[in-house]
């Protein structure tokens, strides 16, 4: 009786764990062997042949060469700044919630407004980069028209984004160590600047884990931003892997081809996730 | 208690509604210009079912082009009902193969609905025509214009009531209009043609020009290899590298309009779509013309097609039939124009009092009408989506300078012509 028990209660998180979490990713991978179906040409058993496809897709491995420099771009600054701006922010000073406030207002914001605002900073000429550019002399530079800079320009977004949002879980580890430790340091004479690289770093590592996961998950899943300022353009320079996904399945509509496009971005997850958890974390937690 | 009895009466109404056995018309549609045009949308099907009660109309907005056929298919899949839909005019291949829509022909048996099969300009048909039989009726169409900044033309010496007609005047024209300050920085640029977000379609008016079209009307050649299809590409490319009259690199869709008012470039190309819009926010007199041509004028037209989905009762097919006729009637057909700056369906509008005397006041309205002798199908193939991207790249390639433009244009037809020999 116990245990029947047991079962209804896991019952509720366990239909929605497999109705939207395994369910559909065990479709994925069965659909990812079969060709995409069309009214008038059923869909039929092809094996391997779109892994096959997908090795030899250029475009695949742009947008996957781009995603790896958009994460080692994003990821590192994002999270020192969000460290650093925790620790200013964790001190008492003046219009401190003010401070806060403005570090955490763009996470609010939605992508798509942000991406909408940041389109009119890099507009040639009339764009706010450009305008603050002239000042100075410079002259106008078509930031998302190069695919040169194309990609710099949506990872600031995306740090200025993201540091925000980081901050938050660091400013409530800061603000969960116990304040014996700087009192012992400053007995102790340790400058601010060794008092962090020794205890207050180390002990943050634990929170320095968890937000380079989710970091390292948004840098593959943010893509709303692709939508309003590029389109993936010019040719593909700034396009990501999801991006490319959402085309393949909605503007080509080769649904099979997206689901083999998923499968690898759901493999390239959960590895770094693993690797993340099984490497890292026996060197997180401060002894 | 106003407010509860105002729910009460609601709901009454909501009780009371499917007693009278209403046909009910649920139509998704795109908006990919500016203004507030939900709002005409929703007033024109109330206006409809004021004159046709028994038929309730649901427009429902569902954001651009892309989305909008995303967001039919999705409900036409998971059973929801859609009878007609606003999608865009070259979605036809694909929505044949998905085997979702209905020839019109099929409810327009009638001698007057034969006839109004007829009604519409024939290069507003094109997109809409598979197999001698009419998929799509025309409803928000454009094509591609040039507008030009009259007091720019002015202070660099220009007639300032005088457009450009052909490439080598524009690239004359454009480079006087080219204003740098002292230090050589460019304040105003001669002309910008943009390449974001519908590459294709502003590349296929330079292809027209040039001599050709891009695509067969079966749907299944393209044609991006041919040498002056190349020439085409390579004298875009050439405006920014080489003439120095647009910035190099791409240019942006969505703020093309807002560097145009701002005054940042003399000429740009544009849908008619935005003409109310930039009408409402330049500060200067401006003009709209003709594309300049090459060895003939040309633009491709565009925009949103009514198509009839298959999934339909004959009372609903009835209804749509008679919505959709209502919709693009020479009076309504004049009321969008006006309201939008899209081109009126159908000949007899730009006869209607209201358009001839919009026109006078404002002769722009009536250049993409003039220009339809010229016109030509927008792309679209099977394997739309692929084939059309597959262009994009390769413009985006050559104007950003990674590749030449008979580089891109050639791989670009060696993989189109992969994908669209099934087809054939």
């Amino acid at each position: 009786m116990k245990h029947v028990y047991g079962w209804l209660l896991l019952t509720p998180a366990a239909i929605l764990l497999v109705g939207f979490t395994h369910y559909p990713a065990a479709a994925t991978l069965f659909d990812s062997l079969f060709s995409t179906g069309t009214g008038v040409r059923p869909s039929r058993f092809v094996g391997l042949a779109n892994y096959a496809a997908l090795t030899d897709d250029p475009i695949f491995w742009q947008v996957l060469g781009n995603n790896a420099w958009f994460a080692l771009g994003t990821i590192p600054s994002s999270m020192a700044i969000a460290m650093l701006m925790a620790i200013w922010v964790n001190d008492r000073l003046p219009g401190r919630a003010l401070a806060r406030m403005a570090y955490f207002t763009p996470t609010v914001l939605p992508m798509i407004a942000v991406a909408n605002l940041w389109l009119f900073f890099y507009t040639p000429q009339i764009g706010l980069l450009d305008q603050i550019g002239a000042l100075f002399g410079a002259a106008s530079h078509n930031w998302l028209g190069d695919p040169d800079t194309v990609l710099a320009c949506t990872m600031v977004m995306v740090i200025w984004k993201e540091a925000g949002f980081f901050m938050i879980f660091y400013l409530a580890a800061l603000q969960s160590l116990p304040p014996e430790l700087e009192e012992a340091a400053k007995i102790e004479g340790a400058s601010r600047w060794y008092f962090f690289r020794r205890v207050t770093f180390p002990l943050l590592m634990p929170t320095t884990l968890f937000v380079m996961v989710n970091a390292t998950i948004n840098s593959f899943k943010l893509v709303d931003h692709l939508f309003i300022l590029t389109k993936g353009g010019p040719d593909n320079a700034s396009s990501l892997l999801l991006y490319y996904i959402y085309q393949v399945a909605f503007s080509f509509f080769d649904t099979s081809y997206a689901s083999t496009l998923t499968v690898v971005l759901l493999v390239l997850l959960a590895s770094l996730a693993v690797v993340q958890f099984q490497l890292v974390e026996r060197r997180v937690h401060y002894r | 208690m106003r407010p509860l009895l105002a729910l009460l009466l609601a709901g009454l109404l909501a009780a009371a509604a499917p007693a009278r056995a209403d046909t009910e018309l649920t139509f998704y549609y795109p908006i990919a210009v500016g203004g507030p045009l939900t709002k005409v949308i929703d007033g024109l099907a109330r206006d409809f079912e004021k004159e046709h009660p028994g038929i309730k109309v649901n427009p429902i907005y569902a954001g651009n082009y892309d989305d909008a056929r995303i967001k039919a298919l999705a409900a036409l899949k998971a059973g929801q009902p859609a009878q007609i839909s606003v999608l865009y005019s070259i979605d036809l291949y694909e929505l044949l193969e998905q085997g979702v829509i209905l020839p019109w022909d099929d409810v327009a048996t009638a001698a007057d609905e034969k006839a109004w099969l007829k009604a519409f300009y024939p290069s507003l048909m094109m997109n809409g025509i598979y197999k001698g039989k009419v998929y799509g009726i025309p409803f928000q169409r454009s094509t591609i214009v040039m507008y030009w900044n009259k007091d720019a033309f002015k202070e660099a010496g220009l007639d300032p009531d005088k457009a450009p007609a052909n490439w080598n005047e524009m690239a004359q024209m454009a480079a006087k209009l080219v204003k740098k300050d002292a230090r050589g920085n460019v304040q105003r640029w001669g002309v910008m043609v943009p390449s974001t977000g519908y590459p294709y379609w502003m590349f296929q008016a330079f292809a027209r020009q040039n001599g050709h079209d891009l695509m067969n009307p079966e749907g299944n050649r393209t044609n991006y290899g041919h040498p002056d299809v190349i020439a085409a590409l390579q004298y875009w490319r050439d405006l920014g590298a080489k003439h120095k009259v647009m910035p190099q690199g791409t240019v942006e869709w969505g703020t093309l309009r807002q560097e145009f008012t701002e005054g940042k470039t003399a000429m740009m190309w544009h849908t008619t779509g935005n003409l109310t819009a930039v009408k409402n926010t330049a500060k200067f007199p401006f003009g709209v013309a003709m594309l300049p041509a090459s060895k003939q004028r040309g633009s491709p037209t565009g925009g949103g097609n009514f198509y009839l989905f298959k999934k339909t009762t004959p009372e609903e097919r009835k209804a749509s039939l008679a919505f959709v006729k209502w919709m693009t009637t020479p009076e309504r057909a004049a009321d969008w124009s006006i309201a939008t700056g899209y081109v009126a369906v159908r000949p007899e509008a730009y006869e209607t009092p209201k358009l001839k005397e919009y026109a006078a006041g404002f002769p722009q309205a009536v250049v993409a009408r003039d220009q339809f002798k010229y016109a030509t199908a927008e792309l679209a193939t099977f394997q739309t989506g692929r084939v059309r991207k597959l262009l994009d790249d390769a413009i985006q390639a050559a104007l950003t300078g990674q590749k030449t433009p008979a580089a891109a244009l050639k791989a670009a037809q060696g993989e189109a012509e992969r994908l669209l020999k099934p087809y054939r």
